[in-house]
Parts: C-alpha cells; sequence; structure tokens
C-alpha cells in the first residue's frame, strides 16, 4: 500500500531529472509566467500580514506554543484541515485516482478514519491536561525529566522525518510547476516558514493554515464544479462517461497488459472502477492501515492542535469540522482524478510527472480554455500557489511542533528543571524555532535527489508505535508508569525504524544494475512454462525473507516460450532503419488519404518509440554509473529482509507490549500516586490550563 | 503539579464520577472497535472479496464504490453520534461533577 505513497514520494523526486528535460520550465509557459508570480505574491502578503498582525499579540509562552488557547473550535477545525492535508493528498492522491482510478480512491479512506481515534480518546484529554506538548502529558504522572526527554526525542524524529519528506517533495514540486530552482524552493519555503513561525507563533501558524484550507477547498470546488456539471451532478452518468472513455480505456489496458488482451472496451473501462489495478499486497495495506488510524492520533504537530483551544468542548468540535472538511476533500479528490484521467488523460499526466502529482494542476489548466488560454493558465497559477501555501503551512506546523519539544520539553524542563523565567522561555522557543527550520533547511537541499519515499509512511508508524501507546496507556491505564512508557517509547520507534531500513523502501543497487543490464543486453529466451496453481505463504514468509519460504502468488496461466529480447542499443538501430523506410511510403501514398493517415500514424510511433527507448537507455546506463561497484543497500543487505513497506504489524503492537510488560514488572510511586489526579482531570477539565486574557 | 485544594482520590470515588466513567468507556469503546472493524473491511473486502466489489448497482457506480464512500459516511455519522452524546450527556454530568467538587472546596 506504501508502495503508492513511495510511488507518489518517487515520482515527487524523480520530478527532478524530468523537469531538467523541459529546460526547466516548469508546468507554466514562460509568457504567463507573471500571472503565477502575481498570484503567489498576493498569498505571501495576506500570510505576511497574518504574521505582522500575529506577532503584536505573541509575547508570552502560552501565546507563542498555543496561540493563547484563544483558538476557536471552528478556527481549529480549518487549521488541522490545513496542517493534515499536506501536497501529498492534495496532488499525490488526486493523481494515483488519475493513474489508477478505485485503488487510488481507497487509498485516502485511512486517512480520515484516523481521526476517529483522535476524536475518541485523544483530543479531550489532551485539551484537558496538556500545556504545550506531548512531553507535558506524559510528565504529568511520571517522571517528568525521564519521560520529556523520551517524548522530545520521539517528537523530534517524527517531525524530521516528515519535515524531510515535506521540504524534498515541496522543492521539486515547485521546480515542477514554475520551474524555480530546487534550492532555491527549499530556501524561500523555508524563509517564509520560519517568517511566520519565529515572530507569529501558533497564532500566525494556525491562520496560516486555515488560509490555505480555505484556498485548498475553494479551488477543489471550482474544479469539481466545473468537471461534474455537464453531467446534471448524477454520479452514474458521470462515472458512464469516465468508464467510457477512450483514455481511460487505453490505460486500463496499459496497466493490465497480456491479460487486457481478451477483454472488452467495456469491460476495460469499468476495470478503472474495480480495486486490485495498484494496491497489490493486502497484508501491507492493513499494516499501513494500523499506522494511519494510531499514528495520526501520535502525530506530534496535530496533538499539539488542541493546546490552542480554550476547552475540551472545543477541542470535540475542531475534530469534527477537520473531519468534515477532510472527508469532503477526499471525496472531491475522486472528481478531480477521474476527471483528470478523463480530461487531460494518464498518458499525458503520467509523461510530465510518473507519479501523477500534475493530475489536478493539469486538470486546472484544461478546464481553464487549456495551456495557451489566459483562463487556463490563471487556473494553473493559482493551484500552483495553493500547493505552495499548503507546503509553508505543513512545515510551519511541523517545525513549531520540534521547536516546543527542543525548548519546552528538553530546555524549560530538563535543563532549567522549570525553573526558567517566562520571558526565557519565550526567546527559547523562538530560538529553537530558528535552530529547526535552518536544519529543515539545510536537510532539505542535502536529500535533493534522494529516496525520500519511506519518511511519511515511517513518520507515522514510528507516530502510532512510540508516541501512542505511551500516550494512551498513561491516559487510561492505571498500572500504567514511567519504565514502560520510555520501553515502549524506544521500542516501538526503534522497530519501526528498524524494519524500514531492512524493508524494500530502500534502494538495493544489485536489483538496479540487474534491470539496468536487461535494458541495456536484452533477456535470453525464457521456456514455455506450465499453469501454476495458487500459493499462499505462511504469515512469517510474508513478513521476512526466511530461508525456504516462497513467495505467495496468485493461480498463473501457462504461458507460451518467450523470445529473446534484445538490447536497448540493437532496438534503436532496428527503429532507426524502419523509420526511413516508413517516411519513403509517404510520398507514394499522396493520392491515398487513409494509407496517408496510417503511414504518418506509424512514423509519430515509432518516433515515440525511438524517444522511449532513448530514454530508457540513457536511464540504465546512469544507473549502472551511479550504482558502479555497489551490490548491497546502507544496511548490506542484497535483497529487503522485511517484505513489507510499512513496518505498523509489528512495530505497533510490540510498543503496546512494552509499556504494558516494563508497567507491570516495575513500580514507579509517583505515576501510582498521580493516577486519581489525571483520570479526573482528563475527564473533567478540573485545573485545565485557562485561555489567556488579551 | 497536585492541587492541595482539591481532593482527587474523593472525586475520582464519588458514584457520579464513576457513573460517568463507566458510560464513557463503554461508550467510546463501542464506537471505537466498530470503526476500526468497518474500516479494515475495506482492505480485506477489496483483496479477497474483489467478485462482490465488482457488482454494478446503480449504472456503473459498483458495490466497491459505494462501500468506499460509505466510509466517509460511517465516520461522520460516528463523529456526529459521539458529538450528540457528549454535547448531551457527558458534558452535564461533568458540569454536575466540578459544581460538586467546587463546593467542597469552598
Amino acid at each position: 500500500m506504501t508502495s503508492m505513497l513511495n510511488r507518489l514520494m518517487l515520482s515527487v523526486a524523480g520530478l527532478a531529472t524530468s523537469v531538467t528535460a523541459m529546460a526547466g520550465t516548469g508546468a507554466v509557459a514562460d509568457e504567463f509566467k507573471w500571472m503565477t508570480f502575481t498570484v503567489f505574491g498576493v498569498i505571501i502578503a495576506i500570510t505576511m500580514a497574518i504574521t505582522f498582525w500575529a506577532a503584536r499579540t505573541t509575547h508570552t509562552t502560552s501565546e507563542f506554543y498555543a496561540a493563547g488557547r484563544s483558538v476557536s473550535g471552528i478556527q481549529n477545525g480549518w487549521a488541522i484541515a490545513g496542517d493534515y492535508l499536506s501536497a501529498a493528498s492534495f496532488l499525490g492522491i488526486a493523481g494515483l485516482i488519475s493513474l489508477y482510478g478505485y485503488d487510488g480512491f481507497m487509498y485516502s479512506v485511512g486517512w480520515l478514519v484516523a481521526y476517529i481515534t483522535v476524536l475518541l480518546v485523544i483530543a479531550e484529554p489532551c485539551r484537558n491536561i496538556g500545556k504545550y506538548t506531548m512531553g507535558d502529558i506524559l510528565a504529568f504522572r511520571n517522571d517528568p525529566k525521564k519521560t520529556k526527554v523520551v517524548a522530545a526525542l520521539s517528537t523530534i524524529t517524527v517531525s524530521t522525518f516528515y519535515l524531510t519528506a515535506q521540504m524534498v517533495g515541496g522543492g521539486v514540486l515547485i521546480k515542477t510547476l514554475i520551474g524555480i530552482d530546487y534550492e532555491t524552493s527549499i530556501i524561500g519555503v523555508g524563509i517564509l516558514m520560519l517568517a511566520y513561525v519565529v515572530f507569529g507563533g501558533m497564532k500566525a501558524t494556525t491562520w496560516v493554515q486555515i488560509v490555505k484550507a480555505v484556498l485548498l477547498v475553494m479551488a477543489s470546488l471550482i474544479l469539481v464544479f466545473l468537471v461534474w456539471s455537464p453531467y446534471g451532478f448524477s454520479l452514474p452518468a458521470y462515472l458512464h462517461a469516465v468508464v467510457g472513455d477512450e483514455k481511460v480505456i487505453a490505460q486500463v489496458a496499459k496497466l493490465l497488459g497480456d491479460s487486457a488482451a481478451n477483454m472488452s472496451k467495456e469491460d476495460l473501462g469499468q476495470r478503472f472502477l474495480e480495486p486490485g489495478l495498484f494496491l497489490k499486497n493486502p497484508i501491507d495495506q492493513i499494516s499501513l492501515g494500523m499506522a494511519l488510524v494510531l499514528g495520526t492520533a501520535g502525530m506530534p504537530h496535530i496533538l499539539m492542535r488542541f493546546f490552542t483551544v480554550p476547552t475540551a468542548q472545543a477541542a470535540r468540535t475542531s475534530v469534527i469540522w477537520a473531519m468534515g472538511i477532510i472527508g469532503g476533500f477526499y471525496v472531491l479528490t475522486l472528481f478531480l482524478g477521474t476527471g483528470a484521467a478523463m480530461l487531460v488523460g494518464s498518458a499525458k499526466i503520467a509523461s510530465v510527472d510518473a507519479g501523477g502529482n500534475m493530475a489536478g494542476p493539469l486538470l486546472a489548466q484544461y478546464l481553464g480554455g487549456g495551456a495557451d488560454s489566459l483562463l487556463g493558465n490563471f487556473f494553473l497559477a493559482f493551484v500552483a500557489a495553493v500547493a505552495f501555501a499548503t507546503i509553508v503551512a505543513v512545515v510551519a506546523g511541523l517545525v513549531l511542533a520540534a521547536a516546543s519539544a527542543m525548548a519546552h520539553d528538553i530546555y524549560v524542563g530538563v535543563i532549567r528543571g522549570d525553573h526558567a523565567t517566562p520571558k526565557e522561555q519565550v526567546v527559547a522557543a523562538r530560538v529553537a524555532s530558528g535552530i529547526v527550520g535552518v536544519i529543515a533547511i539545510t536537510v532539505g537541499i542535502l536529500a535533493k535527489g534522494q529516496n525520500v519515499a519511506h519518511l511519511v509512511a515511517l513518520a507515522f508508524a514510528v507516530a502510532a508505535s512510540s508516541n501512542l501507546p505511551a500516550v494512551f496507556l498513561t491516559l487510561y491505564w492505571k498500572r500504567c508508569n514511567t519504565y514502560g512508557v520510555m520501553a515502549g517509547m524506544l521500542v516501538g520507534a526503534l522497530t519501526a525504524i528498524g524494519l524500514v531500513m531492512i524493508s524494500p523502501n530502500m534502494t538495493y543497487p544489485k536489483a538496479i544494475t540487474g534491470s539496468a543490464n536487461k535494458v541495456l543486453n536484452g533477456e535470453a529466451a525464457q521456456p514455455a512454462k506450465d499453469a501454476q496453481p495458487a500459493l499462499t505463504a505462511s504469515l512469517m514468509c510474508e513478513l521476512f525473507a526466511l530461508d525456504g519460504c516462497v513467495a505467495s502468488h496468485p493461480a498463473k496461466a501457462a504461458t507460451p516460450e518467450q523470445p529473446a529480447k534484445p538490447g536497448a542499443a540493437e532496438k534503436l538501430a532496428k527503429l532507426n532503419e524502419k523509420l526511413p523506410a516508413v517516411e519513403a511510403t509517404l510520398a507514394a501514398l499522396a493520392a491515398d488519404p487513409a494509407g496517408l493517415q496510417k503511414a504518418q500514424e506509424d512514423i509519430t510511433k515509432l518516433k515515440k518509440d525511438i524517444a522511449a527507448t532513448e530514454k530508457a537507455k540513457a536511464k540504465a546506463e546512469d544507473d549502472l554509473k551511479k550504482f558502479a561497484g555497489q551490490s548491497t543497500s546502507l544496511m548490506g543487505l542484497e535483497k529487503p529482509f522485511f517484505l513489507l513497506k510499512n513496518p505498523g504489524l509489528i512495530s505497533i503492537p510490540l510498543g503496546f507490549l512494552m509499556v504494558i510488560l516494563l508497567s507491570l514488572f516495575t513500580r514507579d510511586k509517583r505515576s501510582e500516586e498521580m493516577w486519581d489526579e489525571l483520570y479526573v482531570r482528563q475527564n473533567t477539565g478540573i485545573n485545565a490550563e485557562a485561555a489567556t486574557a488579551h | 503539579m497536585p492541587n492541595p485544594n482539591i481532593n482527587w482520590a474523593a472525586i475520582d470515588a464519588d458514584p457520579k464520577f464513576q457513573a460517568l466513567h463507566r458510560k464513557k468507556t463503554f461508550f467510546l469503546w463501542g464506537l471505537m472497535i466498530f470503526s476500526i472493524i468497518y474500516y479494515f473491511m475495506l482492505p480485506v473486502g477489496a483483496a479477497y472479496f474483489q467478485d462482490i466489489f465488482k457488482i454494478k448497482v446503480w449504472g456503473v457506480v459498483n458495490v466497491g464504490i459505494l462501500f468506499a464512500l460509505s466510509e466517509f459516511v460511517v465516520a461522520w455519522v460516528i463523529a456526529f453520534v459521539y458529538s450528540k452524546k457528549a454535547n448531551a450527556e457527558f458534558d452535564a454530568m461533568t458540569q454536575e461533577i466540578i459544581n460538586a467538587s467546587v463546593k467542597k472546596g469552598a
């Protein structure tokens, strides 16, 4: 399932190369650039005005970290949506739907269901108990210094993973859209985000997120209105048009390969609305589902949002609004994705970006009147600006979360033993934000072109395996204590990270050089194979590459003998030979319009094949050069040992188990004594941090 | 930060608080378990019950699409049911407990 996420992020990373082919122009044509920059300018001006206004009322610690607890439930709901709907969900999910249909839509569901956990078990208790950070919640009944250190480490780890993925994805995205250099984009995003966070604190961050969420929802609504209205807003009529579209049918045929040969066009189109075009490993999907459903509630930047509202009731209202906005947005992406598949075409979307990230922007351009029209480019500029605002808003939330762990938990809580003056605390918060911001920019630039695919999934997995068990059991289980919390957080986080390091997410040079050699040198002929019955491996074999394991597979039909495949150079020579021959026939066909048209189509196809083969050859040569002399991954493995892309299935239960076992076998007086107070307070809100008056 | 003015153990032992705790626990666990089962039915169904997901029920709209859309509706219904219950019942019970504790403290 994360293969989707991976494809998505990989493609974002891989974009860097495809963009150079476009000579750094980006999706927006040069003559319309001024429009993009104008829209960008307006949005940046609005957010800067917000920051200026917020900075005047941001003096105390509570104002800096929690916007003085003055954010209303509805405002916080919009801000949560703004914080959560990253570029990956905004552009990525629409893109996946445009390429793979049903599977892309199914993928979006878990991201909403995650909020049920947030609503039912996390939001209100956190508001009643917490102050500024996750560490505050854990330190309430556990040993403050010990748990704050572990909580801060976990927060910084999760935020850094997520932040790196956002920075790299954002840099590439801006480059693809408008052609600004990767490094310049990263520094631009970094400086803007630092301005919001350092000067305006949580208040500015909140309002930037609200503005971004409103823009995002507005843009999506307009696009969906334009896509859906020709069909009188009827779902069956609209989807009927989608599955009957030639471009959609061609895309499904391409995805199914050989097995599409004996399917009717109608069946092929319908297949777009059926599962299985992309997600092939259900166990991996369940593992990702667990990480989403439990991880979102452990994401420090989401938890932090609940400290900004005045009461537990407002926290409840905010989750309900967030669920409405986030869920509604994902339903809209069904139309954005299928609309892009039908109107723009999967082939064109994938040609700009293999992961489909450009589906939304290209759809906007099409609906406005196409690549040469003023309105089309205005739409594109608007969507690009929303994407930009998205990256900045998400990054700002993450930086604030990491900075609060650093300044509030580590510096104030542990180093100064909670004896810092109010002024010192605010200075520490601002300095920490600056440090995290500079780290984010540096890491973003260093990670250029790197495989950051696994980082988003990893952030959720660590949050679900480390943060959630600790917070949940601290809040709801009487026997839970300091040692359990520390052991659970460390083991949960390390297991998740360790499993990802040996998972298929990493780069395995041997596999890459192997397929590169196949492309360059061709493949030997394959003898005919008999049909094979389906095979289901044992669970352990599904999870680990153990000795004697055979991979499970569905029933396979008998395959005839496969002839040898030529290498790229040979193939290229053949195609280049054919081209003049077909071109020579053109003159003779002048009197035969049908023949002429066919010959011209052949020529176009040949030229396309030549370009594709040349590209594949160049990539293979590049790969061989890049991985020359390497045969193992970062961890010294030739192939993955852990077979899932998502570690949650193992690391989440382990995280819970460690908290429970250690708590049962150790005793901690403070954890026991504070239980009554914690439990009463988390349920009633008595003595909760009140809103600061202005 | 122990607060000397409030006897937390006494509130915890208060039958009213115990009643709130029981009601909340039962209600929240029920919703939570239901929502998790309902959610995981989607990937499991899409992987192992594809024949059912492919049945067309409304023009080209099949069971799979409707089931995926129902996931959204069910999530919203759970949120709505919880907020109704919490606003109407839990908040009132909580307020009573708070009032009682403040009186005792005063």
